[in-house]
């Protein structure tokens, strides 16, 4: 159960652009998940809603981006058949992974003070 | 704040951070995998289920090599320093790091654990993770190949079920096969071919640590990455990076590894 660890590392990360944004609080934070990143988005989820009172992400609204696994051929860019080998038989290639390994912090919606 | 205009009040911004979660753990092995490479020493995190048969692979590994390479050792397990000192025995100077409650090792516990330790001293060091095939393969720390270690006994579908853990795989070492005509299901084919699914450029060894069969490929697979005097330890990013870094990550390497040493060290 890595992802406490994962949420842990999350609201440091988040509590340090909320100190260099001079924010109050964190409206939101959006994370993308990749499929075969070792992360599961409901665990995530869970030790997020656990680890979160008394941080600055206490009523911040937690957006999880799911990212499935994508594989092509690095010369013709032919992707693997799903569940196959990764492998393109024609070209002879192992296949390289386009996206699903994220763990990623994207975007965050910070309350910052209006100063006029 | 100001009732007559509402200045003062909160607008909510948005920040576009897009950053590995895990990068302070990810700069942390930059740094574990700088200090090895310099030293001339070749880092290898070992991974695998409990009971794979991972200590009993590098007690064998320290009797294969009849003193020819210098290994050192440091063993995570929830409780005890029990690898710690059978590793101890069998030649390997290891520190044990007793993870408390964690499922995995990270880059910091291992780079506190090098300081008591003559890691310089050694030409081969192993990183023994916590038995578990989930949580050690999102975990970089700083290694220069990640090995994980699969009994014949847990089944050959078993990198069908943990998928991350054998992508991250450098090499996959199959152990026990001495247990192999004991079983009688067991098929070599259905283990490649899963092996196939999951890793782009799947290497498997086979091991008895209990014979030695299979062990001085073993050793010669940990020789050919030595880091040669000199060489630059550069980003693995193995597990955590974003996807600027994927065209080089698994495809690239397998096949020329062994002109530069050690296989993953051209992210960027």
């Amino acid at each position: 159960m890595h992802e406490y660890s994962i949420v842990s590392s999350l609201i440091d990360r988040v509590e340090a652009e909320v100190k260099k944004n001079g924010a109050t609080s964190v409206g939101s934070l959006t994370v993308q998940i990749g499929e075969i990143s070792g992360v599961d988005s409901r665990l995530l989820a869970i030790a997020f809603d656990t680890f979160r009172e008394r941080t600055c992400c206490a009523n911040a609204e937690l957006k999880i981006e799911n990212v499935p696994a994508t594989w092509k051929c690095p010369k013709c860019g032919t992707p693997p058949v799903a569940g196959g080998p990764l492998r393109c038989f024609p070209c002879n290639q192992p296949a390289e992974l386009v996206a699903g390994d994220e763990i990623i912090l994207a975007h965050l919606e910070l309350e910052v003070p209006d100063h006029v | 704040m100001c009732d007559v205009c509402g200045c003062g009040d909160p607008k909510l911004v948005p920040v576009d951070v897009h950053d590995k979660i895990l990068a302070k753990n990810d700069h942390q092995a930059d740094h574990n995998r700088a200090h090895f490479v310099e030293a001339g020493v070749l880092a290898i995190n070992l991974m695998g289920s409990p009971g794979s048969g991972k200590t009993a692979l590098l007690e064998a590994t320290a009797r294969g090599s009849t003193g020819k390479l210098r290994f050192g050792a440091v063993s995570g397990d929830l409780a005890t320093d029990r690898d710690a000192q059978r590793l101890n025995k069998a030649g390997i100077p290891s520190e044990a790091i007793t993870t408390g409650n964690a499922c995995h090792l990270d880059a910091d516990m291992v780079h506190d654990s090098l300081h008591g330790m003559k890691w310089r001293d050694t030409d081969v060091f192993f990183i023994e993770n916590v038995g578990n095939l989930v949580c050690p393969a999102v975990y970089d720390l700083g290694q220069a190949a990640n090995v994980v270690a699969l009994s014949v006994t847990e089944g050959e579908d078993k990198p069908l079920k943990y998928p991350t853990m054998f992508r991250g795989a450098d090499l996959v070492i199959l152990t026990k096969i001495d247990l192999i005509p004991h079983l009688g299901e067991f098929s070599m084919s259905a283990l490649e071919d899963a092996l196939a699914r999951v890793m782009p450029t799947p290497k498997v060894l086979k091991i008895s640590s209990r014979t030695g069969e299979g062990i001085d490929t073993w050793l010669n697979w940990l020789e050919e990455r030595r880091p040669r005097p000199g060489t630059k330890a550069q980003p693995h990013g193995h597990h955590a990076h974003d996807h600027h870094g994927h065209s080089h990550e698994h495809g690239h390497s397998h096949d020329h590894t062994h002109d530069h040493g050690h296989s993953h060290g051209k992210h960027g």
